[in-house]
């Protein structure tokens, strides 16, 4: 675990030794705020509650978290770092678990900094924290889900850009199973069982139910094990590339 | 001991590796020869557990590459080819990277870092990014990164690849030095650095051994190898040819002309052309080819005297690591 440790930190340190740290973590920050107070007009409505605000987590991360994540492995392949890596005395879990971690921890700063959105909110009117609270967490593993997937096409390319392009794509599908429209569409020529099954998959829907202010251990699940499935695949991926 | 058992890896149609079986002991720096493609990098790279074989496998130390990779990569410092590092950190926290990672913590993962850029020359360095070094320094960062842990099996690839000739030298000596103490693998396609470095030298030809040995014993297989190089001056020397056929031992004699010359000779001559006329007198070039295992040095001296030629240039070849290559990779190839 103390490998673990050492990759974790090494990846983090590299996040904010250059700019695109920084570049992201405004970029997040004035598009959270842009969507929220220009957008979903949280003023006009009025209310204290910050659904307006956590209503874009899934569409900014769709671009965000790739940008994050794609590097991860595209560039250890690139530049044949990852045979030192992998002739280190360090297990293919913990090289992807240290790295996953790290940009994980790297979003959830970036989230953290959303806080004056609760300021604001909380100056304003009373709202309900234990909705805050979920909506956060919710927000914080559907960033998660997100970096596992981009995780795995990371893998699968050295090139950053078509690792990115894959993972929003991926990501795109993940989250459109479960929007009304492709439901609905779905509904049109499959039975509802199934297409409630397929929206079930659905990064969406799980979300959804943190908004609500809910702590459902189903959707807690999901995205724990969407998070070690996605993981287990990058395991398997990298296991046949990095030879290339 | 690092002992390779019968390694071999395909990669799709493609036999990179094909059956390879040696072991290296304490002390000895051994050479990895061959044409680029040959296989050499592979066989590395499954020794270092960083791919898998197809079959066969190989021992550090007696911890088995499938059975236990983590104790072999603990028991190795690599220098995979071209020195890859990560080029976003500075020498130093790379360097302290790789020691938390080998397991150090602490004032002894300090020491460890600082002597590594003492001993690599990396010092004035320390503090850039990996990115803004020029390749030799880069590659200094990957020896320093392999030397680390102090381990005792070394894997080399390329270690001089991108050096200027001094810091070439240099490198030379710290693994002649190293491997007093150590069991090293290095590859190379510069064949002086076999004769420079290496106690013993394989050659890799389209993943095969095709020659073992100490590079002398590999240079003996040159048909070079025990040939006399003479450049005699004298009246009607052109008759000579024929005449030192005559010398006992003597299979063949041939006719240099200058641009048969090895470099070093021809650089020598000048511009002056074999043959030419010196003072009246003609001068010629020849090599005396003996027969198998006959040394004909002393009988060809004792010949030449007796004619009364005058000698410029006496030479006996000891035969030419290039020339053994070039058969054994190229010449030698039935496909």
């Amino acid at each position: 675990m103390r490998n673990l440790k050492a990759v974790l930190k090494r990846e983090l340190r590299g996040y904010f030794e250059s700019p695109v740290a920084y570049v992201f973590i405004i970029i997040f920050l004035l598009a959270t705020a842009g969507c929220t107070f220009f957008i979903s007009r949280f003023f006009d409505a009025r209310v204290a509650s910050l659904d307006p605000f956590f209503v874009w987590h899934p569409w900014l991360y769709l671009f965000l978290v790739p940008a994050v994540g794609m590097r991860l492995w595209s560039e250890e392949r690139k530049s044949g770092t990852i045979e030192l890596l992998f002739t280190l005395p360090i297990t293919l879990i913990e090289a992807i678990a240290g790295k996953f971690l790290a940009a994980w921890a790297f979003i959830g700063i970036a989230l953290v900094l959303t806080f004056p959105m609760v300021l604001t909110v909380g100056y304003l009117g009373s709202p309900d924290y234990g909705i805050i609270f979920t909506s956060y967490l919710g927000s914080f593993l559907l960033a998660g889900a997100y970096l596992a997937v981009t995780c795995l096409f990371s893998a699968m390319s050295k090139n950053q850009v078509i690792s990115f392009v894959l993972s929003v794509v991926a990501c795109f599908a993940m989250v459109m199973l479960g929007v009304g429209v492709f439901t609905d569409f779905l509904n049109g020529f499959l039975p509802v069982r199934i297409s409630e099954a397929i929206s079930a998959f659905s990064f969406f829907t799980h979300f959804q139910s943190f908004q609500r202010g809910l702590l459902d251990s189903r959707a807690i699940i999901y995205f724990v094990s969407m998070i070690g499935f996605m993981l287990t695949a990058n395991a398997i991926v990298l296991e046949m590339k990095k030879a290339e | 001991m690092i002992a390779v058992e019968s390694l071999a890896k395909s990669f799709g149609s493609i036999r990179a590796v094909d059956g390879i079986s040696f072991t290296v002991g304490k002390g000895e720096i051994l050479g990895f020869l061959g044409p680029n493609g040959a296989g050499k990098s592979t066989t590395m790279k499954m020794i270092t557990t960083f791919l898998p074989p197809t079959s066969g496998t190989a021992k550090v130390a007696d911890f088995d590459i499938w059975e236990n990779p983590l104790e072999v990569r603990a028991r190795i410092g690599y220098l995979p080819e071209s020195a890859p590092s990560y080029k976003d950190m500075n020498v130093y926290d790379f360097l302290m990277f790789t020691a938390e990672v080998r397991g150090y913590d602490g004032e002894e993962r300090k020491n460890r870092v600082m002597r590594m850029l003492e001993t690599c020359n990396l010092k004035e360095v320390a503090w850039q990014l990996i990115d803004t070094l020029s390749k030799g320094y880069r590659q200094r960062v990957g020896f320093a990164q392999a030397l680390l842990h102090d381990p005792e099996y070394l894997v080399l690839d390329e270690p001089t690849d991108g050096l200027d000739p001094n810091q070439k030298q240099e490198v030379r000596a710290l693994i002649r030095r190293m491997g007093r103490e150590k069991c090293i693998i290095l590859s190379t396609h510069i064949l002086e650095e076999v004769e420079a470095v290496c106690s013993r030298a394989i050659i890799i030809g389209n993943g095969r051994i095709v020659a073992d040995g100490t590079p002398e014993a590999l240079r003996s297989r040159s048909v070079l190898h025990g040939a006399v190089t003479l450049e005699l001056t004298g009246e009607g020397i052109k008759d000579a040819l024929a005449d030192l056929q005559k010398i006992e031992g003597v299979a063949r004699v041939e006719e240099l002309k200058n641009d048969d010359l090895p470099a070093k000779a021809a650089v020598a001559e000048g511009e002056e052309a074999a043959g030419s006329a010196k003072n009246g007198k003609s001068s010629l070039r020849v090599r005396l080819f003996p027969k198998k295992g006959v040394a004909i040095a002393h009988e060809a001296a004792k010949f030449v005297h007796e004619r009364k030629w005058e000698v410029d240039a006496f030479t006996l070849e000891k035969g030419d690591l290039n020339e053994v290559f070039y058969n054994l990779t190229r010449g030698g190839e039935k496909a």
